[in-house]
């Protein structure tokens, strides 16, 4: 079996002798007899590494890897550079806790700083937390944050995604607020359903995602003003990739900025662990939750870093606090930072740029198809909806030839997606088959 | 410590000083010496109803967070912005920066004198 | 240490990508950024020596002793990391076919019927990304349950005083009133004060069990027979499970949820702050009520973030569990008891244990009349801590003990590490004696002298702006 205890038998036999004790049991003296297992556990004995690296290796070799991924939806598979995938990896970061003990963290809080920077950068906004779980809860704190007493309803996107609409839903429904779907014309947010919905007083905020889950892009000024109008909070999701190229939220006019951070640099994993992105205005900073690091001196006046306004927090307010979150993605705020860095400026538009002309070279293509047609005729980024007869056959088609294609969605849609990693060779490749498939 | 004798006091260690019928509220130097540096201060809304006895803002130090306690009950006619950018005055002015201005007063905590607070103030640091 | 930003010259940069090779597409005119955003411009070279440089500049339980009462800062294998780095795990989309994905499932699933084990509970969902997550998912259960028997006078929640500051802000985020009870002397439960609030208003009771002060509560089933009894429901908070796991079960105790720290107990790195994993089980009568992501399932349950969870990180917590097995995770549990008693009693004699008995996993100093006779306090000792390459304990917590330092050395450290670090709590002893102004200004050898954090909480510097 194996073990990381480093005590011999012998030691951990003297160092019960030091405490006056003779056996272990002694230890759990407060433990009620009847419920001391003693041993009985009932799962699998123990493993040498190697049988643990053979066993858990061969759940992995039951996953299919596709060589080619056209499927979205919230979890973008684009090219990791090698050196985001080693830094992240350096043991310091790795296994360090929270940055409480700022002399002893400076390296962790100077990353956090850099990243809330670029985030900033990114979003156009003047404060960034250091991150929350993902893009669902990123945009349920936000939603969370915007209700007051007076107002407690958050209205959502009906283009969101479904996740992420969800996952307000069961915020609302912790705290007792209203959550309201606003419906969606053209596979965009309905405008004049939302200018209805929000002459009622008590709303707090609007959610939109820009580009949608249908990748169209939202007319995210103009839902803005009608937002600001009636005196609610605009809060954007973003797809942090696309804002290397596309308008901010903050010249949207969004008081809040979230996302889901998972294309910066994280694998597609399963679903996790990814990144959530939270920014704001500078009128907004002191109700933001989360950690955030601040700029500060040391005694000796050298510039040093620590958590800041950590009054905001739970371990502070305890039951008068708006989140009870504690921590934050730390390393994927790491990852997605080294990621930045590593594009660039241009290497991230370039990045954009290719997933936005690979999305439209295989619409077009697929487009061409007699039967395929794209269900939403909006501008979009780098995921669009086909409809075409016989989906099942053409997905499968596709799986035969180690493609994972788009995402069957409800009415016999599918929504496609592409990224740099897709070349033109696996794209004409889909659409041959495709093709192939609907000629029969 | 600093009782000025032109001002009455609550058992929570906010002062006031009326000013006609409004009401000028502060926290006492024995407060601030208590929270050690203040770092923010959240502030009502002008217009907003305060209650005697209940909360109305509150401040922040690094490591904790207090509650500002309503001496009067009644309606919050200014608030001190001058408080958001420069939370310090309160540690270094504590009597001079005051932070709401209360009007239409309706009720009120128990008040004391200057010398009772004070004896009050010793009572419970003891 | 220069930021990044400072570091970033126009025109550098990696060749990462190729050209593309199909035509490129325009955005529409009122859809493009004003100005690109300001990322840093750096060489490979450039950005591999900045990273490293900071990384010099954290201490993780990888590098040295990590004494984080509550935080179970134990080793992190490196097995683990191999395991959740696999291809064949990292490049699975999450909405793929799930024939495609059968080995994922095997991942959850085993993990699942394990950790039921481990907890004896019987359903489990990953979805919550951290303990305080898996806490709100949690009460959500108990919310829900409690409305599906339209049961809506339960509104509040009993938290014992002694905490953590999660647990009254997680009842407020699931709209329950918070109603704290003061611990016995003996930092347990106080039966009577409990008995006090119990009615049919209560929703249920958060606990750890052992709980902050490190002793094993000898009441517990009694206490979880009380809440049942008021027709509450009993919620564990695993942040102490690893004292006990594999020797006694939550489930055997009387609870009926419970979520887990996989990055605590099961030893998946903390990363500075994240990602962990929350995950949370149940009793069957509350398995309906476990979320679901909308999108996987197509149900209409709640889900508490996007997807299945941190899936990666359960990666790693089951090549743990898998590695230790039946015999290994109650050894882990005990000696990491063995090693918290045996660094008490080496310190005792100097520092005050607050509580003078046998611990759990962690125990709790009391400084207080140590500071009366120095006028050196808790985080005086902490910073001098820093000095000889130790992570301070935790401070200041739980609220109950003044001037208190919390110590969780856990079972992945050595005999010859506990008695150097009791050896540096004596010297520090003696140290506050003689030269009290000397640990006053502690650190002297750290990264930066103590930080201003009033200065940084009055006046916000919260991002890089080109001067």
């Amino acid at each position: 079996m194996g073990s990381y205890v480093p005590s011999t038998h012998q030691e951990r036999e003297e160092m019960l002798h030091a405490l006056g004790l003779t056996e272990l049991r002694d230890l759990y003296r407060d433990v009620p007899q009847a419920m001391y297992l003693d041993g009985k556990l009932n799962i699998p004995d123990g493993m040498s590494e190697l049988e643990v690296s053979r066993a858990v290796s061969a759940m992995a070799a039951k996953n299919r890897v596709f060589s080619t991924v056209l499927r979205g939806a919230g979890s973008y598979d684009h090219y990791i550079p090698s050196i985001v995938k080693f830094i992240p990896n350096k043991e310091e970061f790795l296994t360090a806790y929270t940055p409480y003990q700022a002399e002893m963290s400076q390296g962790v809080l100077q990353s956090i700083f850099e990243y809330q920077t670029m985030i900033c950068q990114l979003t156009g906004m003047d404060v960034s937390n250091a991150s929350v779980y993902d893009g669902a809860t990123a945009a349920a704190e936000a939603a969370a944050m915007c209700r007051d007493r007076k107002h407690h309803v958050t209205l959502v996107s009906a283009a969101a995604h479904p996740d992420t609409i969800n996952t307000i839903r069961t915020y609302c429904y912790g705290t007792g607020d209203e959550m309201r779907i606003v419906p969606m014309k053209d596979g965009k947010t309905d405008m004049d359903a939302l200018r209805e919905m929000l002459t009622a007083g008590d709303v707090a905020s609007f959610y939109v995602q820009q580009p949608n889950f249908y990748g169209q892009f939202e007319s995210a000024e103009a839902l803005g003003q009608l937002v600001h109008d009636a005196d609610a909070m605009y809060i954007m999701g973003c797809n942090p990739i696309s804002l290397a190229i596309v308008k901010t939220p903050r010249d949207c006019g969004a008081d809040i900025a979230v996302g889901e951070g998972q294309p910066l640099g994280m694998p597609i994993g399963f679903g996790g662990p990814y990144l959530g992105y939270m920014a704001t205005t500078g009128k907004y900073m002191r109700k933001l939750p989360g950690r955030i690091v601040g700029e500060t001196t040391d005694n000796d006046g050298n510039r040093a870093y620590v958590l800041s306004l950590q009054a905001r927090e739970q371990h502070i307010r305890r039951e008068k606090a708006s989140s009870n979150i504690c921590s934050n993605e730390a390393l994927c705020a790491l990852t997605a930072s080294v990621y930045m860095a590593a594009m660039g400026p241009d290497g991230m538009a370039e990045a954009a740029r290719q997933s936005m002309a690979k999305a439209h070279y295989l619409a077009d293509g697929l487009c061409a198809i007699p039967g395929v047609t794209l269900r939403y005729t909006g501008d979009f980024f780098h995921e669009f909806v086909t409809d075409l007869p016989r989906t099942d056959e053409v997905l499968k088609a596709l799986e035969e030839a180690d493609i994972l294609g788009g995402l069957p969605i409800e009415n016999g849609g599918i929504l496609w997606c592409a990224t740099e990693k897709a070349d033109k060779a696996a794209l004409d490749k889909t659409i041959a088959i495709c093709r192939e498939v609907l000629k029969k | 410590m600093n009782y000025p004798t032109n001002l009455q006091y609550s058992k929570s260690h906010e002062w006031v000083m009326m000013d006609g019928d409004v009401a000028v509220v502060g926290i006492s130097d024995f407060a601030q010496d208590a929270l050690g540096d203040v770092v923010f201060i959240n502030l009502p809304e002008v217009g907003d109803d305060t209650t005697a006895g209940e909360p109305f803002g509150d401040v922040e130090s690094v490591k904790a967070v207090s509650d500002l306690i309503s001496p009067l009950s009644g309606t919050v006619r200014e608030i001190n912005e001058e408080l958001l950018d420069t939370p310090e005055l309160l540690n270094s002015n504590p009597y001079g920066a005051w932070i709401i201005k209360i009007e239409n007063i309706s009720d009120s905590e128990e008040m004391l004198s200057a010398s009772d607070y004070e004896a009050f103030c010793q009572s419970e640091e003891a | 240490m220069k930021l990044i930003f400072e570091k970033s010259v126009p025109g550098r940069g990696m060749t990462l990508l190729p050209k593309c090779d199909v035509p490129e597409v325009k955005l529409p005119g009122e859809l493009v950024r004003d100005a690109a955003p300001a990322l840093p411009e750096i060489s490979e070279t450039d950005l591999s020596r900045h990273y490293t440089e900071l990384c010099q500049h954290v201490h993780g339980v990888n590098c040295g002793f990590y004494p984080l009462g509550s935080c179970t800062m134990k080793y992190n294998p490196r097995i683990d990391e191999e395991m959740a780095a696999l291809p064949g795990f990292t490049n699975i989309h999450p909405l793929a076919p799930a024939h495609t994905t059968t080995g994922c499932q095997e991942v959850l699933d085993t993990a699942r019927a394990y950790l039921c084990e481990v907890t004896g509970m019987d359903g489990m969902t990953f979805q919550p990304a951290a303990g305080a997550h898996g806490e709100f998912t949690g009460v959500l259960l108990i919310k829900q349950y409690h409305d599906a028997r339209d049961d809506k006078k339960r509104t509040k929640i009993i938290v014992p005083d002694s905490a953590h500051g999660t647990n009254p802000a997680t009842a407020a985020m699931c709209g329950f009133e918070v109603v704290n009870i003061p611990s016995a002397p003996n930092g347990c439960v106080d039966l009577d004060a409990l008995r006090a609030v119990l009615g049919e208003d209560t929703a249920g009771l958060m606990l750890t069990n052992p709980n902050t002060v490190g002793i094993f509560d000898e009441n517990i089933l009694e206490i979880t027979r009380l809440v049942h009894e008021a027709g509450g429901l009993c919620y564990y908070d695993g942040a102490n499970l690893n004292a006990v796991m594999g020797v006694v079960r939550p489930g055997d105790m009387g609870f009926d949820c419970i979520h887990m720290n996989l990055h605590k107990t099961f030893a998946t790195p903390h990363g500075g702050g994240g990602p962990g994993a929350g995950a949370v089980g149940c009793k069957e009568f509350l398995k309906p009520y476990l979320p679901q992501s909308a999108l996987m399932t197509g149900s209409d349950r709640l889900q508490v973030r996007s997807f299945a969870g941190n899936f990666l990180v359960v990666v790693k917590a089951l090549t743990y569990i898998m590695t230790l097995g039946r015999q290994g995770i109650p050894e882990a549990a005990q000696n990491a008891v063995l090693n918290a008693n045996y660094l008490m009693a080496k310190i005792k004699g100097t520092f005050t244990p607050a509580f003078d008995r046998i611990c759990m996993h962690e125990f709790v100093l009391d400084l207080s009349e140590f500071k009366k006779e120095t006028g050196v306090s808790a985080l005086d000792v902490a910073k001098s801590l820093i000095d000889y390459g130790m992570h301070p304990p935790t401070m200041y917590f739980p609220l109950i003990v003044h001037e208190a330092l919390m110590l969780e050395p856990t079972e992945t450290e050595s005999r010859e590490t506990l008695d150097w670090a009791a050896e540096v709590f004596r010297k520090l002893y003696a140290l506050g004696h003689t030269d009290p102004e000397f640990m006053h200004n502690a650190p002297h050898n750290a990264q930066i002298g103590r930080p201003d954090e009033v200065k940084a909480a009055r006046h916000p510097i919260l991002r890089w702006q080109k001067v």
